[in-house]
């Protein structure tokens, strides 16, 4: 990926840069439109660090009809537009480009209603996933998904990436909590998707916004469900000698019907991080550890621990820890929730993963990645949504030794080619961007790819919004809708019809 | 007139590419359980997609279940039942209410219509459940999109653009669920005797306690005879369903019963007699009548559904009965569908939309059957359908009327 091609920058938008600033100026007035180098270092690059690009100015609307005005301008006037949210993304959907406006949607944070009787918040983009929660659990309700970056990411971005978090697997992706959305197309049309009710009318729109990384709209307003706090949640902390084992045992707890509100595993070298680093009382000899947390009424709760633990220790569990009191649940997690960071300790830099393969895989994967950590010569630590089979492995590497991030970058991109393999996929929730944006060919061709791009041409037909992410090769719109028509005789004659 | 009775995708795919060369268009059928509803179609060619059956991959520990799109949606819930798993979101069967028999379509019928039931508030609708597609556009090609896995963000998620489509942007051959495991237990409650309106806060009162309600439902007195084989008979009931594993469902009945022990006196079910309840309402028994009496399905914000049949009653005669919390709204009307006054009270009251689940041929043919959207969201929709469909060879005219897209003035908002 650092041989990344982005699309070539329009000259003639660079040669018009103070027009287009001025014109911002115009349509944002006040603070809302930043052009000075030093002040637009701070949006040069999102949560994927390692690539870094000035945009043409950084404009921060306030209003949707200035964000509808500012798309209208660039639409007629063929300048590029990347949006933006909090730039916590991990596969560089935010990252700028030299001839694009950044259009970063942080001051659309407020809080627009909170309806018990539907239970739904109506949010600007810019709140932060962690602000809907805070604003509806005085009354005991919360968001139910939770990226772990959601003290910092925004609603809006979620729509954009589809997030989703450890309690994914009971209660759903982004996708499946959100009702309705308010957006601006790159003509500056302002649409609504959805709303309070259940079913969106008409083809299913807000389903192809929700994961399309900016490419197709500007989010401009977000309908979610919250959900009433389960009464209690606890935890059980389970070690495995061997990953067989622990995978075993996910699918054994699965199958006896029991879908856990969470449920994470780790590898040798991340138990070792984390422990080392705050010292949650993780069992250091383990292969796997698997915490699986249970949440509902307590009766509910206590009877599936029983059930849980049963299926352990039939899959040879060496240790399996019940959390006693709401501070032992956290600290059971204090570890898993502080994975990132611990392996930051023992790494200069790492490179974080995100394939998904389906669950029984999962020691054949890590079989291949301890054969490809060889080879490259780099060090993997693993944690992993376990039930619902999305791997993290996070490359350790230092960015000054010249030829390492490369390195690390290839090993990624084999890891995530092995995923795909097994009949897994690129990416689970961090996204394309233009992290993964070149090896969509590995699970598509080109016909699917196309069709992909089509969509975008129904949004999008100029190709303005977003550009250079998630598709390795972008095609006219005009191209795109040829046809080559073949097959005009009568299909399988030998076939009965009527 | 020409029937193509694939048995394979390829043989799909043939089919869709000699409708494209000579410009014919095709109706796109499964077994056609839901023919009835939508506009008419005048085609002359049918792609019958009945004999492109078979499931191709069942992993109950991975929770995933693959299938041709003909397969027979009852022959998938047979065998996840086997397994004591199911399709969670309990796809409706449409064919009693059209007046066709029970246990039809096929599963590509279910993610085209994006069914849904009663469990629609927990878990969701044929779209929050499918994995994974492969279809052929109206470019006669075949693409696929998604996969096997529940986490995946690689791409625009074009299975969910299948949801809710009926068969009018590409022809599905193979369709990929999320499968669940089977709640052990369920228990309902039924309060009797509760108005609309003091339903709905009833409803509201259970959804937003911790007792995880999955489903809620209100029959009114005079529908109430049509569901449960007559059990329920002689005062309206607010039906609340609890399901999961035994100790749970016990502690969170008893639960809701004291939460609502104001509300009204309440009836305990339990069991197969509860599935049975639910099925009924799921399939709108009440309105299954065998008759052609236009009957709507209107899916609007839950608390506000009762103001919005109040207000159509004092212009109309309605029946109306509430599933989702009154999130979805069943409503037969005597003989005229009243279409602009019903659209005009979804607006006012929160919004949402309508569907004209059934009429008579003409009425379908005239109406807008589906919700009319505003000039820009039309205008999209119609930009997409010529994407995947630029000649306009799948079900054309199905959603929306040929040649012109169905947009609401701006003005009437
Ligand atoms: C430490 C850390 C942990 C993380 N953990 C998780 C995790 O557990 N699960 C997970 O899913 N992700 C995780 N992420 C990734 C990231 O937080 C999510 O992808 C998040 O949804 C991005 O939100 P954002 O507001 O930061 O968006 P940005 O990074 O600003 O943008 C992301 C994409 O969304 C688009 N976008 C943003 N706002 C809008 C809008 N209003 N309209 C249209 N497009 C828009 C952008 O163009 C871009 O393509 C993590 C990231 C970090 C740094």
């Amino acid at each position: 990926m650092s041989g990344l091609v982005m699309p070539a920058p329009d000259q003639s938008t660079l040669s018009r840069r103070a027009e287009i600033v001025a014109d911002m100026r115009i349509i944002v007035p006040g603070e809302g439109v930043v052009d000075a180098v030093n002040e637009m270092r701070a949006f040069e690059s999102d949560g994927l660090t390692a690539y870094r690009q000035l945009p043409l100015v950084v404009v921060l609307p306030e209003t949707v009809a200035q964000v509808s005005r500012i798309l209208k301008y660039c639409d007629d006037r063929k300048i590029r537009v990347v949006p933006r949210g909090s730039g916590t993304s991990l596969s560089g959907g935010a990252l700028p480009l030299e001839d694009a406006v950044l259009l970063v949607m942080s001051r659309f944070n407020r809080i627009l209603e909170i309806d018990y009787p539907n239970r739904t918040v109506i949010a600007q983009p810019g709140v932060t996933n962690l602000g809907i929660t805070t604003a509806v659990e005085q009354e005991g309700f919360y968001y139910a998904p939770d990226p772990s970056s959601q003290i910092a990411c925004s609603i809006g971005g979620n729509v954009a990436e589809n997030s989703g978090g450890v309690h994914s697997l009971k209660y759903g992706l982004t996708a499946n909590n959100v009702l309705g959305i308010e957006m601006v197309l790159m003509n500056g049309e302002v649409i609504r998707l959805g709303g309070k009710h259940l079913d969106s009318e008409g083809y299913d729109l807000l389903g192809v916004m929700t994961g399309s990384e900016g490419l197709l709209g500007v989010v401009t307003e977000v309908t979610v469900r919250i959900l009433r706090k389960p009464e209690t949640a606890r935890a059980l902390l389970i070690g495995f000698p061997t990953s067989e084992q622990g995978g075993q045992c996910v699918a054994d707890i699965i199958g006896a019907g029991i879908i856990p509100g969470g449920m994470e595993m780790m590898d040798r070298p991340a138990i070792h991080a984390a422990e080392d680093f705050v010292h949650a009382g993780y069992p250091r000899e383990c292969e796997a550890l698997l915490i699986v947390e249970l949440d509902g009424p307590g009766v509910e709760v206590d009877h599936l621990i029983g059930r849980v633990e049963a299926i352990a220790l039939k899959n040879g569990s060496t240790t399996c820890r019940i959390s006693q009191s709401e501070q032992e649940r956290m600290t059971f997690w204090a570890g898993r929730k502080a994975a990132f960071p611990a392996v930051g300790r023992i790494s200069p830099d790492y490179y974080c993963m995100d394939g998904t393969i389906p669950r029984k895989e999962l020691p054949r994967v890590l079989a291949g990645m301890r054969e490809l950590s060889e080879q490259y010569g780099l060090g993997v630590a693993n944690v992993f949504h376990a039930g619902d089979g999305n791997l993290h492995p996070l490359i350790l590497y230092d960015a000054n030794i010249p030829g390492e991030l490369d390195k690390a970058e290839n090993f990624g991109a084999d890891i995530l080619r092995l995923c795909v393999k097994v009949g897994g996929v690129l990416t689970g929730e961090h996204g394309v961007g233009v992290e993964k944006r070149d090896l969509m060919p590995e699970m598509f061709n080109q016909i699917d790819l196309d069709q992909q791009m089509r969509v975008k041409c129904a949004f999008d037909p100029n190709h303005l919004l977003n550009p250079g992410k998630v598709f390795p090769q972008l095609r006219r719109c005009a191209e795109l809708g040829r046809m080559h028509i073949s097959g005009g005789k009568l299909p399988f004659p030998d076939i009965p019809r009527f | 007139m020409t029937t193509f009775t694939p048995t394979s995708p390829t043989e799909t795919l043939s089919a869709v590419e000699w409708a494209l060369a000579n410009e014919s268009p095709l109706e796109i059928l499964g077994h056609g359980s839901k023919r009835g509803l939508g506009r008419p179609l005048q085609t002359e060619h049918t792609l019958d997609l009945s004999q492109l059956t078979g499931v191709t991959l069942y992993e109950p520990e991975e929770l995933v279940l693959s299938a041709r799109a003909g397969t027979p949606l009852a022959e998938i819930e047979k065998l996840l039942a086997d397994h004591g798993q199911e399709l969670a979101f309990e796809p409706m069967d449409y064919g009693p209410l059209l007046g066709g028999v029970a246990g039809r379509g096929t599963i590509g019928g279910v993610l085209a219509a994006n069914l849904a039931g009663p469990r629609r508030l927990k878990a969701g609708a044929a779209r929050d459940h499918i994995l994974g597609i492969n279809a052929v556009s109206g470019r006669g090609e075949a693409f696929k999109s998604g996969g096997r896995v529940v986490k995946n963000v690689t791409g625009y998620d074009l299975s969910k653009a299948m949801a809710g489509s009926w068969g009018t942007l590409a022809v599905l051959t193979d369709v990929t669920f999320k499968v669940l495991p089977a709640a052990e237990t369920e228990v309902t409650l039924a309060i009797r005797g509760l108005f609309d309106e003091e339903a709905a806060a009833a409803m509201a009162l259970a959804l937003g306690s911790s007792e995880e309600v999955s489903s809620a439902a209100h029959v009114p007195e005079n529908l109430v005879g049509s569901i449960a084989g007559g059990a329920l008979k002689g005062a309206s009931a607010t039906l609340l369903r609890v399901e999961g594993f035994g100790p749970s469902v016990a502690f969170r009945t008893k639960k809701l019963i004291d939460l609502l022990k104001n509300a009204g006196p309440i009836d305990e079910i339990s069991g197969d007699a509860s599935k049975a309840l639910w099925r009924d309402i799921r399939d709108c028994a009440p309105f299954a009548d065998g008759t052609e009496r236009p009957v709507w399905r209107v899916s609007m914000a839950p608390s506000q559904a009762h103001a919005m049949v109040m207000a159509l009653r004092m212009e109309e005669a309605t029946d109306a009965f509430y599933d989702w919390q009154g999130g979805l709204v069943w409503l037969r009307m005597q003989a005229d569908p009243e279409a602009d006054l019903l659209r005009r009270l979804v607006r006012k009251f929160g919004g949402g939309h309508a569907t004209l689940v059934r009429a008579n041929h003409s009425l379908r043919a005239s109406l807008a059957v589906f919700e009319p959207q505003l000039p820009a969201l039309a205008g999209l929709s119609a930009r997409l359908k010529e994407q995947f469909d630029p000649k306009g060879i799948l079900n054309p005219g199905r959603m929306v009327p040929l040649g012109k897209s169905a947009t609401l003035a701006a003005s009437n908002e």
